[in-house]
């Protein structure tokens, strides 16, 4: 492969999250390098969204430090989260459902369009030319993603595989440095699934975006991600090479249950 | 002191009948999701009924049994509410299940305004009164405690009977009989109340009968004081602040909540409003209830909201 | 058969991205402003203009505002009477104490105005939503109809209570006769409608509509809440306000915080939902829709009732009038939420394939 493993880009140190007296995750350290795609594994209610969640902002942990690039990341939302450059897709597809394909991954520019809104509304030069610049940036995602025939639909319309390509799509229009896939595969069938990892990779491996997974395939996770973080109710019970954690036996025993 | 404590007391009448409005909000919303801004026309239709049915059997007894006419008129109205909630869940509120909130509470402005047209072109568009034998002489009290004492309406105390009757009577029913634990289950999850075998059609008819008891209770005590007339209507927006106050979907909230924005009126009113000319109670409540939302989105007792992804 | 795209094909992105992408549309909306402003004049009586043309356009503008929040942001208002008056008072305000204020000036700046306590009263929406909303917005409402009932800074130390703009002109140009005002109206609306249009093709449109769907999405892609959300509720006060300060000068001449009551506002909101939410053309149709039926309802019922022999009093035509208001917005939520807009699109829909549907 091309790409190489970098520095760590988001180190996460003792996050602990309570939802009042319901503990979602305790404790939990685990690091992110650039350019790495990183699994995070475990069984249904084991934290795994909520993770997510504390990393691009909308959860915010009760303690624990977060660290992107080095400095400590103070509380923040998840349109500041955004402008530093983590993007996500999401487990139940949260796209604009009263919108367009196109209008909807033209979403995902909104932080790069500078021009005020009173140019915008007498759609004036600059407006008009930065509509247009970003139009075509979105166009290389639609033909990257091969959604050309599908961009003036609205989403609402659209099978379910598409949409989740369409979720992709908004995401990848933020030109992240991190993003996060809130398992991307989820129902999908075996054509659709290898579609997704090959999109997946492309993006990893042509723009050197991060990617942070959460996957139930553990043979899709086993095949493309570089290191593997497991998860179980709100723990983190094992961390390291693909290979490592399915030899580990505490992983093993929280997928099969305590009789093996 | 006298003077505060009588405008207190007032204030707590008006609060009380706040409260019953408010309940009939609470009830509807907990059990259906529906923020249901008829409320207020649902007070004026009952009261409509009320004051015309009590009116004709008076008239057909020839006027010698008021207590029977009202008996007749009561069961009549009741009956009428028994057709509006019929109709509300057979028309409305079956095609739009899981809406937007948002959406529902603009078809309750659509209901608003078909019930104020069905209830005039019906019952008529005058004023009505609606008396069932309510003592209406004040009552000095306290004169011992107080220079010149305080003075009160035995009306007021009877309808406060009333209401705190009428809270104590719901709350068994829907802590105690299998119906208000069918309630309670469908208030929780539509879907799963509807897939363990409630059937979620009668469950709201029920409930919007309730309300509309509620409502027609409510119109009994106001009109009996007041007088039927369209500005009935407008009660709900006078109860709106209270529910937000109280918390959408608590019961014991909108009795609280109406209690307090009842006293904050009026004395806002007595107090505050000399000041700036007068006339501040309506909004007053409006801008308690807003500021209270700002620090408190979920109300005094609400159930606090978490988003989830 | 003259209602097809074929052949009409886009190199640019620019081209693409026009508010009618189709020719035929941009033609037919081009005829109709050229129709309004140049046939109209001619054909209609004065009573046309009192009673129809002039709250028509002026009502559509309110309700273009309406949708802008409503039907675009997804922030749903009880208050847009509210701001109607606003901009009329803060209108009025700037007319007659600042000398030699110009009246599009004034109307702006009430609109302005009102824009900065849409603002204001947006606030809320930024922690609530839905119905929470919808109380913040009666709040407005309400202390509004006090505000300028009571405060007499307002109506100029009016003793009536009432104020009134005694003669409108524009660079000389005096705006008294009925056509002269309706066309006054016209160039404003057009205006707005395209800067709507505008708007809503824009960056900050697809905010709003991502905030209306999907709020939580919305932040995660880096849309900020509350840019968008009081960014709507500025544009959207300052276009209802707009309206408000033409309905009192230029429809009312005189009036009374009542014409800015809160039946306004759910007048207003009505048009909204039967015209079609998140529609620029659905406003028009609401506007249209909400002026001409009492007015056709007051003709034609008591003229059926005399068929049959029975005399219909006003209060049963206003009351019938209530009854098939509220029916209408009940049906059309349920069976149409996009409104009369929808309907619309759906019959161009049929004539592009039309005459061979399959």
């Amino acid at each position: 492969m091309s790409r190489k493993i970098g520095d760590v880009i988001l180190d996460l140190q003792n996050i602990s999250l309570r939802f009042g007296g319901v503990k979602a995750l305790t404790d939990i350290s685990f690091n992110i390098r650039e350019h790495e795609v990183r699994a995070i594994i475990g069984p249904n209610g084991a934290g795994k969204s909520s993770m997510l969640n504390v990393i691009n902002g909308v959860y915010h942990p009760q303690d624990g430090k977060i660290f992107y690039r080095g400095v400590e990341r103070k509380k923040m939302e998840p349109h500041m989260a955004a402008s530093t450059g983590i993007a996500r897709t999401f487990q139940n597809i949260a796209l604009f459902k009263g919108m367009s394909v196109l209008d909807n991954i033209m979403t995902g520019r909104t932080l790069k369009m500078k021009s005020n809104m009173l140019l915008q509304a007498l759609w004036l030069g600059p407006a008009q030319k930065e509509e247009i610049e970003h139009r075509r940036k979105v166009e290389e995602i639609i033909d990257f993603l091969e959604i050309q025939h599908i961009r003036k639909t609205p989403v609402g319309r659209l099978p379910y595989g598409l949409q989740k390509r369409v979720d992709l799509g908004r995401a990848l229009a933020m030109e992240p440095q991190i993003l996060l896939l809130d398992e991307p595969m989820a129902g999908m069938n075996v054509e659709e699934k290898q579609d997704m990892c090959r999109f997946i990779l492309d993006v990893n491996d042509q723009f050197g975006t991060t990617i942070v997974l959460i996957e139930h395939d553990m043979g899709v996770v086993m095949d493309i991600s570089d290191r593997v973080v497991v998860l179980d109710y709100g723990k983190k019970i094992g961390d390291g090479l693909p290979d490592e954690v399915r030899a580990s036996p505490e992983v093993i025993k929280a997928y099969l249950g305590a009789g093996h | 002191m006298g003077f505060f404590i009588e405008t207190l007391i007032g204030g707590l009448m008006a609060g009380m009948l706040y409260s019953l409005v408010a309940l009939g909000f609470v009830l509807i919303f907990k059990s259906s999701g529906v923020f249901n801004f008829a409320q207020g026309a649902m007070v004026l239709f009952a009261a409509l009924a009320m004051a015309r049915f009590s009116e004709w059997a008076n008239h057909a007894l020839g006027g010698d049994s008021l207590l029977l006419a009202n008996l007749i008129a009561f069961v009549g109205a009741g009956l009428a509410m028994l057709f509006v909630a019929w109709a509300v869940e057979r028309f409305v509120l079956r095609k739009l299940v899981n809406q937007e909130g948002a959406t529902l509470l603009m078809v309750t402005l659509g209901i608003t305004y078909v019930l104020e047209g069905v209830g005039q072109t019906i019952f008529g568009s005058e004023i009505y009164n609606i008396d069932v034998g309510m003592p209406k002489e004040p009552v000095m009290m306290l004169e011992s405690m107080f220079e010149g004492g305080i003075l009160i309406n035995k009306e007021d105390f009877i309808a406060a009977l009333i209401a705190a009757v009428l809270v104590g009577l719901l709350t068994l029913f829907f802590q105690k009989t299998p119906v208000g634990r069918a309630l309670r289950a469908v208030a929780d999850d539509h879907q799963a109340a509807q897939s363990i075998g409630i059937p979620l059609n009668r469950i709201w008819v029920i409930v919007w009968l309730v309300a509309g008891i509620v409502a027609l209770v409510a119109g009994i005590i106001w009109g009996s004081k007041l007088g039927v007339q369209f500005s009935l209507a407008t009660v709900a927006l006078r109860a709106l602040p209270v529910v937000i106050l109280g918390g959408l979907t608590s019961v014991p909230g909108a009795i609280v909540g109406g209690l307090i924005i009842g006293v904050g009126e009026k004395l806002s009113e007595v107090y505050i409003g000399p000041m700036v000319g007068g006339g501040i109670e309506i909004w007053f409540a409006y801008v308690l209830a807003l500021v209270f939302l700002l620090f408190r989105p979920q109300g005094l007792f609400g159930e606090k909201i978490i988003n989830r992804v | 058969m003259l209602y097809r795209e074929n052949g009409q094909f886009k190199t640019t992105y620019a081209a693409d991205q026009q508010i009618f992408t189709i020719a035929q549309d941009r033609w037919f909306v081009i005829g109709v402003v050229a129709f309004a402003a140049l046939i109209v004049p001619m054909l209609a009586d004065e009573y046309m203009f009192r009673a129809i043309l002039i709250p028509f356009l002026i009502l559509s503008l309110a309700a273009l505002g309406v949708n802008l929040l409503v039907g675009f942001c997804g922030q749903i208002t009880l208050g847009a009477g509210a701001f109607m008056a606003v901009g009329a008072y803060a209108a009025y305000n700037f007319l007659i104490r600042i000398d030699g204020m110009p009246l599009v000036a004034a109307l702006l700046l009430g609109g302005l105005t009102s824009a900065g306590m849409g603002i204001l009263f947006g606030i809320p929406s930024l922690r609530v939503r839905g119905l929470y909303l919808a109380v913040a917005t009666l709040a407005a409402q309400f202390f509004c109809d006090w505000a300028f009932l009571r405060i007499k800074w307002f109506t100029n130390d009016s003793s009536s209570g009432s104020v009134s703009v005694s003669e409108l002109s524009m660079f000389g140009w005096v705006i008294d006769s009925p056509a002269e005002k309706y066309l006054f109206c016209l160039g404003f609306i057009v205006l707005f409608a395209l800067i709507a249009a505008n708007l809503t093709r824009a960056t900050i449109g697809r905010q709003w509509m991502a905030i209306r769907d999907m709020d939580v999405a919305a932040e995660v892609i880096g849309i900020r809440p509350m840019y968008s959300k009081l960014s709507a509720f500025a544009v959207s006060s300052f276009f209802v306000g707009v309206a408000g300060a033409l309905w009192g000068f230029v429809h009312l001449g005189s009036w009374e915080p009542a014409a800015f009551s809160v039946d306004r506002s759910f007048q207003l909101l009505f048009m909204v939902i039967i015209g079609g939410m998140g529609s620029i053309l659905g406003s028009f149709f609401g506007a249209a829709f909400i002026v001409i039926l009492p007015i056709f309802l007051n003709q034609f019922l008591p003229a059926i009732g005399s068929l049959v022999g029975i005399t219909i009093s006003t209060a049963a035509v206003s009351h019938a009038e209530l009854i098939i208001f509220g029916s209408l917005i009940v049906f059309f939520l349920i069976v149409e939420p996009h409104g009369l807009a929808r309907l619309w699109a759906i019959a161009k829909e049929k004539l592009r394939l039309w005459p061979f549907p399959h």
